[in-house]
């Protein structure tokens, strides 16, 4: 039987490094990881480490300049003040709300998309769900202003059943806020979806089980790493914005409206990294308790 | 689990209301891009194509567009190199702290964008000393737009197990054929959707751009956030907002018809 013969490559520098490369699994790993690592630590870590500095020093009343004097100031003022645990719980309570909505519109469609739909109504639909990202956010939330604005169409739509716009405040933010960020979850559940095996539901009727007692002992516990990375982005999302309450939600104040003054227009850069940690730290126990679920593999 | 008859309509209509609560601030811009009046009013009083023309011939809008392009292909460019190394690194290998440099990963985008903003804004300007402009942006957006594109290539990686590129190697291919063979056409449509989200991301970031763009440069939604309260400008705005959705369908199109294909093969 004539064999098959495996022409000898030529020994090539290329050929030489790629044997050398193929023989040692960390030097190959350490290659790389050196660039994305050096990119994010040096940019990234380093940034964040020395803002949480910051907020160690203060603000020179005279000149306005950051004095490198250490105190707690900063950080005793941001916990006590009754200002900060206010708007604190308010942003918080914002941020459950509008990813509570999102995950639950996002479940429905999601599930359509994912179960129900053929193939090319499938494509269809994840393309309706994409485009209205390039929409600006801006001009999505100004959009929003619109809509709810006094004669606006959501009043129009209403009033001939006797509804009236919110108007500008906290629900007007929770709703632009939810729509802004709904593509974001509805993208991972949908993925989740679709990695549910179709077999495994259809084995689960065989077996007996309604649909309900399917959904809810074999889908949700599959789906939920899903459900819990979308619900990341909305509330991460939510946590930080301080344009969008800006823009519908009259004079209420977010987080994120409290560090941009402090930043801007007070000139207090220890403060507002001082107030820039409590997001960080509830983002923190978030991520923390999100890692349990194996939802940072489904972001 | 089969859904009965009635389950499948009421899902179908649920879909389509929320598709149709999406789209309706959308219609509302398209059509306000045609209104004669420039203060938002509804019903529109009048119909004119004079904001079209206006924003055609619009300097700032222009420049501010071609910026926007300019930032997001280099930062998309970047994360794409970035996300694609970090992934194989975690995909294909397990090593002490694999848990950290993905929570790092993440972290970019799991953070405030106004925590990142301060943060680099205060690194570039007290600790590089580096003169904020176009460079810092694109430094920042690269950032945060290299998770998009991780959790695409992740996600394929994972799918695609390890069998045919040892069979590759077994064959006697080296590491540069095999990745450039097997392993990088099978990651072709994840990067193109892992790196089309990153565009979009960093299109239309005005957080951190706020912080890192300085006084000398104008990126689209920061010209946009300009424009947007001015009653002779807000009609133009819209006018961008409908041309990019529109433009946009080509490209997710693309990306969509490559997976779809990719699914067909298997």
């Amino acid at each position: 039987m004539p064999r098959a013969v495996v022409p000898r490559p030529r020994e090539t520098t290329a050929r030489k490094l790629s044997v050398f490369l193929s023989k040692h699994a960390r030097v190959r790993l350490a290659l790389l990881l050196s660039a994305p690592l050096f990119w994010l630590g040096l940019v990234y870590i380093a940034a964040l480490a020395a803002l949480l500095v910051t907020a160690l020093w203060t603000v020179d009343s005279f000149t306005g300049k950051i004095s490198q004097t250490w105190t707690l100031d900063n950080i005793v003022t941001v916990l006590s003040g009754s200002l900060y645990q206010a708007v604190t719980l308010r942003t918080v309570g914002v941020a459950l709300l509008v990813t509570l909505i999102d995950v639950l519109v996002a479940l429905p469609i999601a599930f359509y998309m994912a179960k129900v739909a053929s193939p090319r109504a499938q494509r269809l639909l994840v393309i309706a769900v994409l485009m209205p990202l390039w929409a600006s956010y801006l001009v999505k939330a100004y959009a929003w202003r619109s809509v709810l604005s006094q004669g606006g169409i959501f009043e129009w739509l209403v009033k001939p059943f006797g509804g009236e716009s919110p108007g500008y405040g906290l629900p007007a933010t929770i709703i632009t806020l939810s729509y802004l960020w709904l593509p974001y979850v509805i993208l991972p559940i949908y993925a989740g979806l679709e990695r549910v095996p179709n077999s495994l539901l259809e084995a689960s009727s065989d077996l007996g089980a309604k649909t309900g007692r399917t959904l809810r002992s074999i889908m949700l516990p599959m789906l939920w790493p899903a459900i819990i990375a979308g619900s990341i982005f909305s509330f991460s999302l939510s946590l930080g914005d301080y344009i969008t309450v800006n823009i519908v939600g009259g004079a209420n104040q977010l987080l994120g409206n409290l560090v941009f003054t402090n930043v801007g227009a007070a000139n207090n850069l220890p403060l507002a990294a001082a107030i820039a940690l409590i997001p960080i730290a509830i983002m923190i126990v978030y991520l923390t308790a999100a890692r349990r679920t194996g939802a940072l593999d489904n972001l | 689990m089969r859904l009965s008859r009635i389950a499948r309509v009421t899902l179908g209509t649920v879909a389509g209301v929320i598709l149709a609560l999406v789209y309706l601030p959308l219609m509302v811009v398209l059509v306000n891009s045609f209104s004669t009046s420039t203060n938002l009013t509804w019903p529109p009083p009048g119909f004119t194509l004079e904001w079209w023309g206006r924003a055609f011939r619009n300097a700032g809008a222009l420049e501010a567009i071609a910026t926007s392009t300019q930032v997001a292909v280099v930062a998309t460019a970047i994360s794409l190199l970035l996300g694609t190394l970090v992934s194989l690194a975690l995909q294909r290998h397990s090593f002490f702290g694999r848990d950290a440099v993905s929570l790092l990963v993440i972290l970019p985008i799991a953070l405030p964008g106004i925590v990142t903003g301060i943060a680099l804004n205060n690194a570039f300007r007290t600790i590089l000393d580096v003169r904020l402009g176009l460079l810092t942006i694109i430094v920042a957006h690269a950032t945060f737009c290299i998770v998009t594109v991780f959790n695409n290539v992740v996600a394929r990686l994972r799918r695609m197990g390890t069998s045919l590129e040892e069979a590759s190697a077994d064959l006697g291919a080296g590491v540069w054929t095999t990745f450039r063979l097997v392993t990088f056409p099978q990651l072709r449509s994840a990067l193109l959707a892992g790196g089309l989200l990153a565009f979009a991301l960093s299109f239309d970031e005005i957080i951190v751009t706020t912080f890192t763009a300085g006084s000398g440069v104008t990126t689209l939604p920061i010209w946009i956030l300009d424009n947007l309260f001015r009653p002779n400008q807000a009609p133009i705005v819209n006018v961008i907002a409908v041309v990019l959705v529109l433009v946009s369908i080509v490209p997710i199109y693309f990306a969509q018809r490559l997976a779809g294909a990719e699914q067909l093969q298997k």
